[in-house]
């Protein structure tokens, strides 16, 4: 059925041969993510002006002039990028019924090229988390816990432990968006990728997860975890679908200074990619601690592949990546406590009726606002920024910054082309194992393979790659080098090709009832 | 209005002796400081003198149509909250993107002060709760700033005498650009704070000056030099009363051959007469105090301008940690030079510092030397004519139309068309009588057709504004200067006459 279709060869065909409209299509997403609700995929489902949207989109069809691939394509955007009339959460109290007055650059530009825009999804508060489990609307499901394929292979401890307390996590923390591509309730996702926020969902469930090179993307309207790292993600169900959606995105933002100022020209991926020539790195660092053995076997198979193909295989070191977590944690937490001074309840979003004082406000206000995970970020970002800290931890934490890019550029240098890791250190763990660590721990070894393309600004992929032994995806990450998105993208598609990722097959009639409850609680709690 | 003329205010500031409001009722005020000529204010007790260090920091707004980093228009007294944009109000997602007239107003300042300009700068967050900073930060910077070692000559009088001008000069230590703040207005009686960002994030250009001053008049002196300065440059309108210029004095004093002592912060000068005071009040105080074995505390003041005296603000937080932190959303501002400037690069996208420096106007020195070349005036007379807006003009346009030297025309216009100015309140382009009337006044005199006093009373007249000519004045007051003798001698008798007694009580005494 339409919904096994991946997008750019096959919808885009559909919808110009008119073998399905715009408005069908919306139609059918729409009545997806209702029976899907129970993923808690979605934050806000902006059904009206989505069905406006498809309409305005077929009447482009019609008289033969769609915008391009992207018109009347579904699409869903995650909750922390600003959309014009349509509530920005962040999933935190500080922002719930926020409504902002302007559009994100993304989000303009893909409803300029005709996509219809079906709603926000779901994400740890404020993009601090890598389950999405962490956001005041309740944590997200991952949809293959509903899968024949899980269903078949995971078997339960004991008959008491239903598939309820079996659900597995999304990871984070764009799990919203992750969920909402692999459940097929929208063609494409936007989620921000900070630390590996899009790369990881993408590998736990199965997508397509592309973080571009920093400054590719603008950032213009994207609410802000850690400015210098941030950059908008791309989800999707394949690689060529990443490279249009990318294509629709890129370039200078006259909003975002950090923006590249030469003009970026979309491309296409050739159709039968070659990788005979090319360099793939396998960093030595990246075999870390608590690595499962599953995908240990993965990542040997997949550089077999690529020697196979007659690709160079060489091994690389990037000596620094093991501090990137600390130093992560210090740059984070710094620019956290920056970024969220600006909610204190004076001119939009949350405001506490305690009103003593300005600063009784603010506290009252901040307290009732964030949740203990951003409260904790900001206080210790607070503390590395002190005057006395300052040198011991900020300072050192951007030198150790620089040598884990610079250990990238070295390898780059050195005539290696791509750089082929694990994305995460294991398939998705379930909900109730996930919430027995706390936030920080998790995302400290969740962010572990993904974080250093971050603090080196590098394009970096996810490609699903096989179902672990309990039926579950897991994906490969390829890192390329600056601005190289073509290149890293050929290969994955090439990638892509070779591994043939299962379909999920989504059983979704049964959990919406008991599910609704549990959301309800969530919203309660 | 404008602050006053250099000379008016410096004298003003040291006339105030002992009659000056003193620190406290009981306090005999120390030996004033003597302005301006470098020496040492003594201590009551005559045996230790005191040193005291003057730094002012100096924040001018830009003037410029947009804001410093959005693109809402800047405009003094628009209505409130009208001029904000969705950054100004740090909604979520919003970005910072530099305006470019900005930079250039403070690479052309910083080039006029001497500075030299870094070719790249980078900018910083500065972290405070306050209700009309909505970031919880200000964009500022604090680690490399746009322009730094410059220097500010500017001169002032001795003694107050007009004639014995000293030149100084004050260090420039950076030029900054960072954002302004919204506006807190206090209701108490409601308790309520009602914020006006429509200040919010107007370009500021934060001159430091380093602490080479040793009193209020060379305060002041030096701030209104620069006021000139900028005014010329136009790359701020310096209107202290619009807030355009503020200024904050740090203010220390200690004994020669020990280390400074502890500063204050003064705050709330709102005028440069009173930034003279403000100064040397804190002066006082700060010996006062020390003379009376007291301390003096690291804190801010602020200046009461109605009781003339400086008053500890209210600290609420004590010890202020600004977390700085470089702004991750603005890339390093990279500034070029004719040598560095790529070939390729887009006009639009780049400032070049050799081009602006080309195109700097005369500063005012260059003015006043000028002015004293040209016309043979006294270098004082070059000061007070560029002391007041329009005033140069006026004068030039005079000696243009009249046969009068200018070094006499010169008087004429500084003290007596001045003196009617300031006693109405009246700026140069406000003036009743225009450089072409004055012009034709002067040629009467110049002829000897009146008396230089009969020339006051014609300009008394045509003060008035009606519209009459020099020479109707003078014809309808009968005001022209009496050649016959006879004549003369018949005026006379008439009025010995007319005042026997006084006659009569002058011959006896």
């Amino acid at each position: 059925g339409l919904r096994q279709l991946v997008w750019r060869f096959q919808v885009s065909a559909a919808l110009k041969e008119g073998r399905v409209t715009p408005t069908e299509l919306c139609q059918r997403c729409l009545a997806l993510i209702k029976s899907t609700r129970f993923l808690n995929a979605y934050i806000t489902v902006a059904e009206e002006t989505a069905l406006k949207q498809a309409e305005e989109s077929e009447k482009r069809y019609k008289t033969g002039q769609p915008l391009g691939v992207l018109d009347g394509i579904p699409i869903a955007v995650k909750d922390n990028f600003n959309t014009a009339g349509i509530e920005t959460t962040c999933a935190s109290n500080m922002l719930k019924g926020y409504i902002s007055p302007y559009n994100a650059t993304v989000v303009q530009k893909l409803l300029d090229q005709g996509a219809v825009l079906l709603g926000k999804t779901n994400l740890d508060e404020f993009a601090m988390g890598s389950g999405s489990t962490d956001g005041v609307f309740g944590p997200v499901r991952n949809p293959w816990s509903y899968s024949r394929q899980y269903k078949e292979k995971s078997t339960p401890k004991s008959h008491s432990e239903d598939e309820e307390s079996n659900w597995v996590i999304t990871g984070g923390s764009s799990g919203g968006s992750a969920a909402a591509v692999s459940s097929f309730t929208c063609f494409a996702a936007l989620g921000s990728d900070t630390g590996g926020s899009t790369r990881n969902p993408a590998a736990h469930c199965g997508v397509v997860g592309l973080k571009p090179t920093y400054g590719l993307i603008s950032r213009h309207g994207l609410i802000p975890l850690v400015n210098s790292m941030d950059v908008p993600g791309i989800l999707t169900r394949c690689v060529d679908d990443a490279a249009v959606v990318l294509g629709s995105l890129a370039g200078h933002d006259p909003k975002d200074s950090t923006t590249i100022q030469d003009n970026f020209k979309p491309f296409e991926l050739p159709s039968l990619p070659d990788v005979s020539k090319l360099s793939i790195g396998i960093p030595k660092e990246y075999h870390a601690p608590g690595l499962s053995s599953e995908i240990l076997a993965l990542w040997s198979k997949a550089a077999d592949l690529f020697k196979n193909a007659g690709a160079k295989v060489i091994e690389v070191s990037l000596p620094h990546t093991r501090y990137s977590i600390v130093c992560y944690h210090v740059l984070c937490t710094a620019e956290v406590a920056s970024n969220m001074a600006r909610f204190d309840g004076l001119e939009y979003g949350h405001r506490s009726d305690v009103n003593k004082s300005t600063e009784s406000l603010y506290a009252a206000t901040r307290r009732e606002g964030f949740n203990d995970v951003v409260r904790g970020r900001i206080l210790s970002g607070n503390y590395f920024l002190l005057k006395q800290n300052y040198e011991n931890y900020f300072i050192k934490a951007q030198k150790v910054r620089r040598l884990i890019a610079n250990d990238f550029l070295k390898v780059f240098r050195s005539g290696v082309d791509i750089l082929l890791t694990p994305t995460t250190l294991s398939d998705a763990v379930p909900y109730g194992e996930f919430i027995k660590e706390d936030n920080r721990t998790r995302s400290a070894q969740d962010d572990i393979l993904t974080q250093a393309a971050n603090m080196a600004g590098l394009p970096a992929i996810n490609v699903p790659t096989a179902l672990s032994e309990r039926g579950l995806p897991v994906g490969l990450q390829f890192i390329g080098r600056s601005f190289q998105e073509k290149q890293l993208l050929t290969v994955a598609k090439w990638f892509e090709k070779q591994v043939k990722f299962p379909m999920i097959q989504l059983e979704v009639k049964r959990h919406n009832h008991d599910v609704f409850q549990h959301q309800k609680s969530a919203s309660f709690s | 209005a404008a602050a006053r003329g250099c000379g008016g205010a410096w004298r003003r500031a040291w006339q105030r002796g002992a009659g000056g409001p003193g620190p406290s009722p009981r306090g005999q005020r120390a030996a004033a400081s003597s302005a301006g000529g470098g020496a040492v204010p003594v201590g009551r007790s005559g045996l230790a003198p005191w040193v005291p260090v003057v730094g002012l920091e100096i924040h001018a707004q830009i003037s410029s149509n947009s804001k410093l980093f959005s693109g809402s228009q800047v405009q003094f007294a628009a209505p409130p909250n009208s001029l904000v944009s969705f950054f100004d109000a740090s909604l979520p997602g919003t970005l910072p993107v530099l305006n470019r007239r900005c930079v250039e107003a403070a690479v052309m300042t910083g080039l006029a002060l001497n500075c030299s300009i870094n070719k790249k700068s980078l900018f910083d967050r500065k972290h405070y709760f306050y209700a009309d900073l909505p970031a919880g930060y200000q964009i500022t910077q604090q680690r490399v700033p746009i322009a730094v070692n410059g220097s500010l000559s500017y001169s002032l009088c001795i003694d107050n005498k007009m004639s014995q001008m000293v030149t100084k000069t004050v260090r420039i230590k950076q030029i900054q650009l960072e954002q302004d703040s919204g506006k807190s207005l206090h209701d108490d009686t409601r308790s309520q704070t009602l914020v006006d960002l429509n200040r919010a994030g107007v370009g500021l250009m934060e001159v430091v000056m380093e602490p080479d001053m040793c009193c209020g008049e060379e305060a002041a002196a030096a701030v209104r030099e620069l006021q000139l300065i900028l005014q010329t440059l136009g790359s701020s309108r310096a209107v202290m009363a619009e807030g355009q210029l503020r200024v904050d004095a740090n203010v220390s004093v200690h004994h020669p051959g020990e280390p400074y002592g502890v500063r204050t912060e003064v705050k709330n000068i709102n005028s440069i007469r009173f930034l003279a005071k403000a100064v040397d009040y804190e002066i006082q105080r700060q010996i006062e105090e020390l003379e009376n074995g007291g301390t003096i505390l690291n804190e801010t003041r602020a200046f009461d301008s109605k009781l003339g005296c400086t008053v500890p603000m209210r600290d609420k937080e004590g010890k202020q940690d600004y977390r700085f932190m470089p702004e991750p959303n603005l890339p390093p501002l990279i500034l070029y030079d004719a040598k560095s400037l790529p070939a390729n690069m887009n006009d639009q996208q780049v400032v070049n510092i050799d081009w602006i420096h080309e195109r700097l106007p005369d500063l005012p020195s260059v003015k006043r030397a000028k002015l004293v070349e040209q016309y043979g005036i006294l270098p004082e007379h070059s000061f007070a004519l560029l002391n007041e807006d329009g005033l140069t003009e006026f004068f030039e346009n005079v000696v243009k139309q009249t046969q009068m030297k200018p070094k006499k025309v010169i008087g004429w216009i500084l003290n007596v068309l001045l003196s009617y100015l300031k006693q109405h309140s009246l700026t140069v382009k406000e003036s009743p009588v225009s450089s072409f009337m004055m012009a034709d006044l002067l040629n009467l005199l110049e002829k000897k057709e009146i008396s230089s006093t009969a020339a006051k009373q014609v300009l008394a007249e045509l003060w008035k504004g009606e519209g009459k000519t020099p020479l109707e004045i003078v014809k309808e007051k009968k005001l022209e200067l009496i050649q016959d003798q006879k004549e003369l001698e018949q005026i006379c008798q008439a009025v010995i006459d007319g005042q026997e007694n006084e006659v009569i009580t002058m011959v006896l005494g």
